[in-house]
């Protein structure tokens, strides 16, 4: 396959897949161990507050899924730091809109995931507030087992499947 | 968006492969030799010679091989293959019932099909009793387009399974169900209906995003089911004649899912969850007034209602694990039903509501099963797993279809209700899921 080739079919792909433009790459999830307690994490910016700039920089930021265990829909202690930095996002811009979309692995009935999925994304919605976040800020969706991001039959793939995307609508 | 269209889908056509015996797994399309095959030892022989064409152009449709496969399928009776059909009899007095005899063939079906001119064409059968040497069924349909020859086969087939068993037969009937063709964000998703064999599928209804639930209106006219097109999930009723549609559920909040009709048309049980949480509610679709029947914490989803309307079965995980639980149609206390197997749902109950159908997750092997309530709630298993979902039963509960996952593919299976014989209905480009099974068909 030569070069032009190759190019173009790139350019395709991404204009087919509105991810591309839509929604941020996200990053793997954080190591299961966090290295610090979740207080002593201060969001590294100049002035205290979170300028849209710092969703792109910002280490903690950057992070924008949430994973569950299997049909769990609590939050793991290691995604904490997570909801702390983006509750602050939510904070410091007021005019800042998320929107969390809860998703699940492929065990069990479509109907029935959009349930759990809802759940998870409530879950999240829930944390956020709680830290700071307000309600008018967040709207949740579920996508139940509908958007799997990895599609093989086995605990690493349900894994990654088993969580909550964070998406900005408005920075 | 959604472009409801009824335009024939040739690029959809479904593969059909024929597998027999118990859980065997994905064959190749090779012919089956179905008396290797234990489970199929009590099916009823039954032999459907070629019809013989009277005038006109070569036909489309072999009209034998449509009833064959009917037959097999259906798990009660084993069609002779055609390669060992040695004598072509047309019509009863061409019979020579020794040779059928010796084939151990218990019935034979004859017949021809005349040019009616116009591109019509009429179809006349016989059904014998092979040791009888009486003729059973002597019958010529109404004439109808070339085009809809496999409509009358189905049709001969309903009868005859009728003579025989007593039970009325389902062949001529439709189902639906969604397909997802290409990968990620550029998957496309399509409701289809077709034959109740897979054959001449249609595009309802198409979008770039989820689709999902399809039900069947009882008097097979429109079919409701859940659209992610507008973004969030949305209920909506289109009519499969006209492609006309009507959004019924859009909270702007939350889930709009899991529809249902009640057995006279005339309501949707459906799972909301704008109100906080999943519950269960029955729409009614005159006044548009939405009755809610749970109040619980927990996921409440997946009705469907029993065949006299009088209750609704649902999902639901207040006790922990998803069970099937039954609440009166008007409201009142659920009543958990499901006590085998670590979670059931999405339950789906046959005609007279003596066998309730659903999904069984034990471990990480999600399987058919049926609950029998005419046998103490003795439970039976249908599928072999791992992944299978969605049951639905055909009108007469004598099969059903529903979703089983190979490798990373999609697929259907038809399976007869003792679960023997099996059916895979394969897409051949893409995912199919979600099966529907449509009600008697009255045109």
């Amino acid at each position: 396959m030569n070069k032009t080739v190759r190019v173009a079919l790139v350019a395709l792909l991404c204009v087919g897949a509105a991810a591309c433009t839509k929604k941020e790459v996200k990053p793997p999830p954080p190591p299961p161990a966090p290295e610090a307690p979740v207080a002593q994490t201060p969001p590294p910016v100049s002035n205290g507050k979170y300028t849209p700039a710092d969703l792109d920089t910002d280490a903690c930021l950057r992070q924008r899924v949430v994973y569950f265990d299997f049909n769990k829909t609590e939050i793991k202690p290691e995604f904490q730091q997570i909801i702390a930095c983006h509750a602050k996002y939510l904070q410091d811009r007021p005019t800042a809109r998320m929107r969390l979309e809860g998703n699940t692995d492929e065990r069990g009935t479509r109907e029935y995931n959009l349930g759990l999925g809802e759940r998870r994304a409530d879950a999240v919605s829930s944390a956020l507030q709680a830290a700071g976040g307000s309600a008018s800020q967040i709207s949740v969706i579920s996508y139940g087992k509908e958007k799997p991001v990895c599609r093989e039959h086995n605990e690493a793939c349900w894994s990654k499947n088993r969580r909550v995307d964070i998406v900005y609508t408005a920075q | 968006m959604i472009k409801p269209t009824r335009k024939l889908s040739s690029s959809l056509a479904l593969v059909l492969l024929v597998v027999a015996g118990l859980f065997a797994g994905p064959l190749a399309a090779q012919s089956l030799n179905v008396d290797i095959v234990g489970g199929l030892k009590t099916a009823t022989p039954i032999v459907v010679v070629p019809f013989a064409q009277q005038g006109g152009t070569p036909l489309p449709t072999d009209v034998a091989d449509v009833m064959r496969n009917d037959f097999n399928r259906s798990g009660k009776f084993r069609s002779l293959a055609r390669s060992d059909i040695v004598e072509s009899p047309s019509k009863g007095s061409e019979i020579k019932f020794a040779t059928w005899r010796l084939l151990k063939q218990d019935y034979i079906v004859v017949g021809n099909v005349k040019d009616a001119g116009n591109g019509m064409v009429q179809v006349e059968y016989e059904l014998w009793d092979v040791n009888k040497q009486q003729s059973l069924l002597h019958q010529a349909m109404p004439p109808v387009p070339v085009g809809d020859l496999r409509s009358v086969a189905h049709q001969i087939a309903d009868i005859i399974y009728q003579k025989i068993t007593g039970v009325r037969g389902a062949f001529w009937t439709r189902i639906a169900y969604i397909t997802a063709v290409g990968l990620g964000n550029n998957t496309t998703y399509s409701l289809i209906v077709a034959d109740s064999d897979g054959y001449n599928p249609q595009v309802v209804a198409r979008s770039k995003e989820s689709l999902l639930s399809p039900r069947w209106s009882p008097d097979g006219k429109k079919i409701a089911y859940v659209s992610f097109e507008s973004g969030n999930s949305a209920i909506y009723v289109q009519n499969i004649i006209t492609g006309s549609r009507q959004l019924v559920e859009a909270h702007a909040k939350g889930i709009n899912g899991a529809p249902a009709w009640s057995p006279d048309g005339t309501k949707l049980a459906v799972a909301l969850s704008y109100v906080g949480n999943l519950e269960i509610f029955v729409l009614d679709l005159a006044t548009h007034k939405e009755t809610r029947l749970t109040h619980n914490l927990a996921i409440d989803t997946e009705p469907v209602w029993a065949p006299d309307g009088k209750s609704i079965y649902f999902t639901s995980d207040r006790s922990g694990q998803p069970q099937i639980y039954q609440i009166p149609s008007t409201g009142g206390t659920a009543q958990r039903i499901t006590f085998q197997g670590q979670n059931n749902a999405d339950a789906a109950v046959s005609y007279d509501g003596k066998q309730i159908a659903m999904v069984q997750g034990n471990g990480n092997v999600y399987r058919i099963a049926i609950m029998d309530k005419s046998l103490g709630n003795q439970v039976r298993f249908i599928s072999p797993g791992p992944f299978d979902g969605s049951p639905s039963f055909a009108p007469n509960a004598s099969m059903l279809l529903y979703s089983a996952t190979e490798g990373r593919r999609e697929v259907l299976y038809a399976v007869s209700d003792d679960g023997l014989v099996r059916q895979r209905l394969v897409l051949a480009d893409g995912d199919v899921r979600e099966p529907a099974w449509g009600p008697y068909r009255q045109n």
